[in-house]
């Protein structure tokens, strides 16, 4: 089962490669927040259980739920046109994600060590991965953002990987999700939308040594 | 005490964020500051001891605390001026003092913390108080600062914990899976070496943005550009303390294991490239704040290639380390005087401040003798320590790179500081040019006569601290 939900986890990276709206983007998110739910639910059964219903609490409420109501309203208020805006064509950037996928998978294939989760470390790195070319690839602040929220969600599947024997690091983990949700989310882009009209990467270009 | 001292600040920054009377305001400053000096003494009197599980106060963590703390006082009376002096509302001036002790709280507990998920979790807290601070002045620029520094502080904060997890891995072997530094130097033969690799290589990375260094430096200068010239001493001084300081002890548990020199070379070459960087920056520089935040990316390079060479290098550069955050935080708080007769940061419309100002002129004068380590400064001392180490590992070429880098430096910063010194400006209106009280300086000067004594010469007990912070390396 777990398996199954890891894989249309990566799916939805593919998805999101190709995705042309930034509503699609935001629900793409929210699936994999729910996704992540039930990988946590399932993977760390050894954990204590108020342990386990913070944590489950937590990706269900700000991954799934909270953060993209949050993107989808601000999208609405500052009036941010409705296309993902990318540099280089979908196709090619479905050929780049596949190819980092495919070479994730032979590099956790060389790895000789009998602890690692394989499939957990695949989809956690691809998914980093994916997240920093979307960021690296996409021309609004907003998808910026959207790529770090992908990042992030990389990193709670690696933590999960490691969960059992320390629950410490999920709920690290955690702490990360809500730094980034306070910050990124609640006090910034607001006060961004309000300076800059049309939020674009391009515009950030003031701050230079000259 | 530690506990105490965590809520006692949070709570105060708390009150500071929502109280609107001035004197209530600046009552609780000195209060903090009372605060900051008896847990620094406190800490002085429980060295090595463990309060709360997670914090102890050991040589290289009290240094830098005792840094931090003699920062502090001048860092809140020219924030006084400059909030006195800019008339700000009671709302902006609640939100920089409110922030401004949260940073120095959580860079204290982070010096403390001897473990590497607590060292992280104040990492964070230093990321969302420094961007309040950057976006002080609320206008278009602040934010472009404050968005990149946010952006790339976030991706660096996730870099450490991947790093952190990979490091987890790493303890398989080990008898105890706890991530604390003691635990990990004292099974750094049980580390596995392939995921020691890629833990070190994401810690590295992560923590070179408050470090400043190649790769993540970027963040920092437009940082220190845009923050008020206060907050921005504290930026370039103990925040790059604590980024140093997260790297040292990574560096410790490395010199455990057998990849040391592996992890040697990493270092080396990004401090290389970042004195490369540096230099190349500092020759066409024209923003004066930009340029002292440059000049703090070239001291850091150094001390990491003291690091990374070892031998009394590693005394150098811990010793470099505390006195460049007495200089720089001192030109720091010297830019705001220099801006209030030019009103401008650029090189261009400033010059002649020895007329001016002469008070503000002979701190620059000695800040920059000391920044560009010439004797009889104290950085002088540090530097040649540095050398030393480098010559005496037999890196011979890098030896040359360095000084030759380093002179281009001297030559650049030079050129720019005797013009802001002695040339005068073109088309410069003096009538408005305000009288700057001497006095005002004071603080500056006794920044920089604690640079000079601490490096020429060394109370017995600082040394030794120093030797302890380093006793476990190898020679």
């Amino acid at each position: 089962m777990i398996n199954i939900l890891l894989i249309i986890f990566i799916v939805t990276l593919l998805y999101m490669s190709i995705a042309n709206r930034l509503v699609t983007y935001i629900r793409i998110l929210a699936l994999q927040g729910f996704i992540l739910f039930g990988v946590t639910y399932l993977q760390l059964q050894e954990i204590n259980g108020l342990n386990l219903g913070l944590i489950m609490l937590e990706t269900i409420i700000f991954k799934a739920i909270a953060v993209p109501l949050f993107l989808a309203n601000l999208i609405k208020r500052n009036h941010i046109t409705r296309e993902a805006e990318p540099y280089i064509p979908h196709f090619l950037s479905l050929v780049i994600v596949t190819f980092i996928i495919v070479s994730t998978i032979l590099l956790a294939n060389s790895i000789k060590d009998t602890h690692l989760d394989k499939i957990f470390f695949i989809v956690a790195l691809s998914t980093i991965f994916s997240g920093l070319y979307i960021i690296a690839t996409r021309r609004k602040i907003i998808t910026h953002v959207m790529g770090y929220l992908i990042i992030e969600n990389g990193v709670f599947i690696l933590s999960l990987a490691v969960g059992n024997e320390m629950p410490m690091l999920v709920n690290l983990g955690i702490m990360l999700d809500i730094f980034a949700s306070v910050l990124i989310l609640g006090i910034f882009l607001n006060k961004i939308g309000d300076v800059f009209k049309d939020v674009d990467v391009d515009q950030l270009d003031k701050l230079k040594d000259y | 005490m530690t506990l105490f001292y965590l809520i006692a600040a949070y709570l105060i920054s708390v009150v500071i964020f929502f109280n609107r009377n001035r004197i209530l305001n600046y009552s609780l400053i000195v209060l903090f500051t009372i605060l900051q000096i008896s847990f620094t003494i406190y800490s002085c009197l429980h060295f090595k001891l463990t309060e709360i599980y997670f914090f102890t106060a050991d040589s290289l963590g009290l240094l830098l605390l005792i840094t931090l703390s003699i920062i502090v006082i001048p860092a809140f009376f020219h924030s006084y001026l400059y909030i006195k002096r800019h008339n700000e509302s009671a709302q902006s001036r609640g939100i920089y003092f409110s922030a401004l002790v949260i940073l120095l709280t959580s860079i204290s507990a982070a010096y403390l913390a001897n473990h590497i998920a607590v060292l992280w979790i104040f990492t964070e807290l230093t990321t969302l108080s420094a961007s309040a601070l950057i976006y002080h002045h609320r206008n278009k620029l602040a934010l472009e600062g404050t968005w990149k520094y946010v952006f790339i502080c976030a991706i660096s904060i996730t870099f450490v914990f991947i790093g952190i997890l990979f490091l987890s891995l790493s303890l398989q072997q080990a008898s105890s899976n706890e991530l604390s530094y003691a635990n990990l130097v004292a099974n750094g033969k049980n580390l596995d070496p392939f995921w020691l690799r890629l833990a070190f290589l994401f810690i590295f990375t992560g923590f070179t943005a408050k470090l400043g260094l190649v790769p993540m430096y970027t963040a920092g200068i437009d940082a220190k550009d845009k923050a008020p010239a206060p907050a921005a001493a504290l930026l370039s001084s103990v925040l790059m303390n604590m980024g140093f300081l997260a790297i040292f002890r990574m560096h410790l548990v490395m010199s455990q294991t057998s990849l040391l020199h592996w992890s040697n070379i990493i270092i080396m070459i990004a401090a290389l490239l970042s004195v490369f960087v540096a230099t190349v920056y500092m020759t066409k520089m024209m923003n004066i704040k930009r340029m002292f935040a440059y000049s703090s990316i070239e001291h850091m390079g150094l001390v990491m290639i003291g690091i990374s060479v070892g031998g009394i290098g590693y005394y150098g550069a811990i010793l470099h380390i505390i006195l460049h955050s007495f200089v720089k935080s001192s030109m720091f708080f010297q830019f705001n005087q220099l801006y209030r007769v030019f009103q401008s940061k650029s090189i261009y419309h400033v010059g002649n401040y020895f007329k001016y100002n002469p008070a503000g002129a002979i701190v620059l004068l000695i800040g920059f003798i000391s920044a560009t380590a010439m004797p009889p400064s104290g950085l002088f001392v540090s530097e040649f320590l540095i050398f030393r180490g480098i010559f005496e590992a037999r890196y011979i070429a890098v030896l040359i790179g360095v000084l030759l880098m380093l002179t281009i430096i001297i030559w650049a910063f030079g050129k720019s500081m005797f013009k802001i010194l002695f040339t005068p400006p073109i088309g410069f209106n003096e009538s408005g040019v305000p009288v700057i009280n001497p006095w005002e300086s004071v603080f500056q000067y006794a920044l920089l006569a604690i640079s000079f004594w601490l490096g020429l010469n060394p109370p017995a007990i600082f040394t030794e601290l120093i030797k302890d912070a380093i006793t476990i390396l190898p020679v």
